[in-house]
């Protein structure tokens, strides 16, 4: 079929006709100016910018329009519009916006004022995109966890304490101990990961020398590199059945290898970089007046980071911490080779336990029938993580509103 | 030199405060403070003037060590205040700097309220312990920094959403309220109006009385107006140093000469 080669040079066909619109308008402009560039109203190359967009901005916009309209119509069983009438479309509307701002390109034509118009609406289509994929996201998963509450009652998936998912149905799937496992290795992760980064990040930012700076945040950065699941190995063969030999055995804690500590510790470690590379970035940026400020006063330097940089710098502060909080909340890898699979309530720091995420995966890669609540109940597990860093958010900012202190 | 410093002194009958001998600062290669020696007195104020680069203001930075928060800057050579030398090691110099306060050429409050800024020293070194105490000593120096009137009403504000002029008292205030004998200003008004300017200069009169203020400043008239004596620098040197009457009546040095009528700097 000649169309769906046709449909992928579609985009070389409509830069063509961008690139072809640039230089017609640019040489119309040249030549209606002739020797005088004072009758124009803008420089030749802004016409040229302004028929490059009103080729480029409308293809993409109409592409993306008419797709839009052929799958909603595929999706009600009708093909409301043809591949072939897609393509033809989006190449006329190209076409016109190319000659359309070839015609423009006069002396009287303000064509810089016309470009700017065109860029902002290409900002504002790429905020758009950002706004309306999340709001895609959030509608799918409310989708399909309606599904589910539709065969399992909430009450039993929120406040029960048993998950025990049994692929001949009738299983038990209460969210508690997933939620659980998921603070608690969130917490362990965060109370390592927080003291450690923000204290390397005040080191680098307040006392390190240049030299010292510039070998050592290169190198913290780099841990933030390492893909998870190599951490997840490290947990494995190297923290977990450490913390076994040298703690979990001598104390009678227990004796599994996995254990949420593992993954909490290791997963603190990844977190490092998240929270110093950030915090020294906003201590950097708190004005060396301030410092001098207090330096000049009598203040020792660890006085004058307690008491002036680090309250200037707190909101970026809390944000990266967000950060880390997020990414440990939604950490898989680690979690699976580090703490298990099995879903466990216990305070017990040294038995395995099991999160929200790592049962998101094992639900949707078991071989129920999507339909069934024991698949399904992988979108509820993802809305109720969706809603717990959205509560996180919130909680960040209003402590950055409560606490914030302005220096500018 | 050193016997025209004597032979004023005697003059003018006050107390000797800072002495310097043979300052030199190096900013890594750059040699930016070259064997300056100059005498302040008590209960006066002193004013370094300048082109810009001179050095004026990194000499003034001695007074306190603040250069000492800069890795690459070197000091030598003796300062004096109170006859004590302030790079022993006995001295500790965030105590030094509670002693020798600093205004700095753009107003620099810290982002907390009126009252915490003022109180910042105060709890830094212990001088209250009660919660009384403490706002004795924050009305105290805001009274003597000739702002109380103006914020009384609002210590709670912060101190960043007041004006040019009145971030720069509440700095004064803030330095005062550690009890200095000396007050350092870096160009206290060169990023404020001409009313605010005014209010500063009347203010630095009035702290004349009680403390050892040293300023330097781009403005000769402000030297003018409100130092007694004046040193100016050029290129890192100390070219002269006296009575700023007479540094702008008569000058000795034709270098200075030619900075006063506008002919170099």
């Amino acid at each position: 079929m000649w169309i769906l080669d046709a449909i992928f040079s579609l985009p070389v066909l409509v830069v063509g006709l961008a690139i072809l619109g640039y230089v017609a308008a640019t040489a119309r402009a040249h030549a209606t100016a002739g020797s005088n560039f004072g009758t124009l109203a803008a420089q030749p190359r802004a016409h040229g910018t302004n028929a490059f967009f009103s080729v480029l901005i409308p293809a993409v916009g109409s592409f993306a329009a008419l797709s839009l309209v052929r799958s909603i119509g595929l999706r009600q069983g009708v093909e409301t519009l043809s591949v072939r009438s897609i393509f033809w479309l989006v190449l006329s509307v190209a076409a016109i916006g190319c000659i359309d701002a070839i015609l423009r390109s006069s002396a009287g034509f303000r064509a810089r004022v016309a470009s700017e118009a065109w860029i902002k609406s290409l900002l504002i289509a790429a905020s758009a995109i950002a706004i309306l994929t999340t709001i895609g996201i959030l509608w799918s998963m409310l989708f399909e966890a309606t599904q589910f509450f539709r065969q399992y009652d909430w009450r039993d998936f929120l406040f029960s304490t048993d998950w025990a998912p049994n692929f001949r149905g009738n299983s038990a799937l209460g969210i508690l101990p997933l939620l659980w496992g998921t603070l608690y290795v969130s917490f362990i992760a965060l109370a390592f990961a927080v003291p450690v980064g923000l204290f390397a990040a005040i080191y680098l930012s307040e006392y390190a020398g240049q030299r010292m700076r510039s070998v050592a945040k290169p190198m913290i950065e780099i841990l933030a590199g390492i893909p998870t699941i190599v951490y997840g190995l490290f947990a494995l063969i190297t923290v977990g059945p450490l913390l076994r030999d040298h703690f979990a055995q001598p104390l009678g804690l227990g004796d599994s290898a996995s254990s949420v500590m593992t993954a909490g510790l290791v997963m603190g470690i990844m977190l490092i970089p998240f929270v110093s590379s950030l915090s020294d970035d906003i201590i950097n940026s708190v004005p060396q007046a301030m410092r001098d400020g207090s330096l000049a006063l009598g203040a020792t330097r660890s006085e004058t980071i307690r008491n002036v940089v680090i309250p200037a710098a707190l909101p970026g502060i809390v944000g990266a911490i967000l950060l880390a909080a997020g990414r440990a909340i939604g950490e898989t890898m680690i979690v699976v080779l580090g703490a298990g699979a099995a879903a466990r309530l216990s305070l017990n720091p040294f038995e395995a336990m099991t999160t929200i995420t790592v049962k998101i995966v094992s639900q949707l890669t078991g071989d129920t029938e999507f339909a069934s609540p024991e698949t399904l109940v992988a979108f509820a597990l993802g809305l109720t993580l969706f809603v717990l860093t959205l509560g996180l958010n919130v909680l960040a900012l209003v402590i950055v509103r409560k606490y914030r202190e302005h220096y500018e | 030199m050193k016997d025209t410093h004597l032979a004023e002194r005697v003059d003018t009958m006050t107390q000797l405060k800072i002495s310097a001998r043979h300052v030199n600062v190096h900013y890594g290669e750059t040699h930016a403070v070259k064997d300056v020696s100059v005498d302040i007195d008590a209960n006066s104020v002193t004013a370094f003037i300048g082109p810009s680069g001179c050095g004026k203001s990194t000499f003034l930075r001695c007074l306190n060590r603040m250069n000492d928060t800069i890795d690459t800057c070197r000091v030598s050579g003796g300062i004096r205040i109170d006859d004590e030398d302030i790079h022993d090691r006995k001295v500790d110099p965030v105590q030094l700097r509670a002693k020798v306060g600093m205004v700095f050429q753009k107003p620099n409050p810290f982002p907390k309220s009126i009252h915490d800024n003022v109180a910042y020293g105060p709890k830094i070194h212990g001088l209250a312990r009660t919660r009384a105490e403490t706002s004795g000593i924050v009305e105290d120096a805001l009274r003597k920094a000739a702002l109380w009137d103006e914020v009384k009403d609002r210590l709670d504000a912060p101190g960043t959403g007041l004006s040019g002029g009145q971030q720069q008292r509440l700095c004064i205030a803030r330095a005062i309220a550690t009890a200095p004998d000396v007050l350092l200003m870096d160009e206290p008004c060169s990023a404020l109006d001409p009313v605010a300017t005014a209010q500063i200069e009347e203010l630095i009169d009035d702290l004349r009385q009680s403390y050892c203020v040293v300023i330097v400043t781009h403005s000769m008239q402000q030297a003018a107006r409100i130092s007694r004596k004046t040193a100016f620098f050029h290129l890192g040197s100390l070219v002269e140093f006296g009575e700023t009457d007479r540094i702008f009546t008569s000058p000795e040095d034709p270098r200075t000469e030619n900075y006063i009528t506008g002919r170099i700097g």
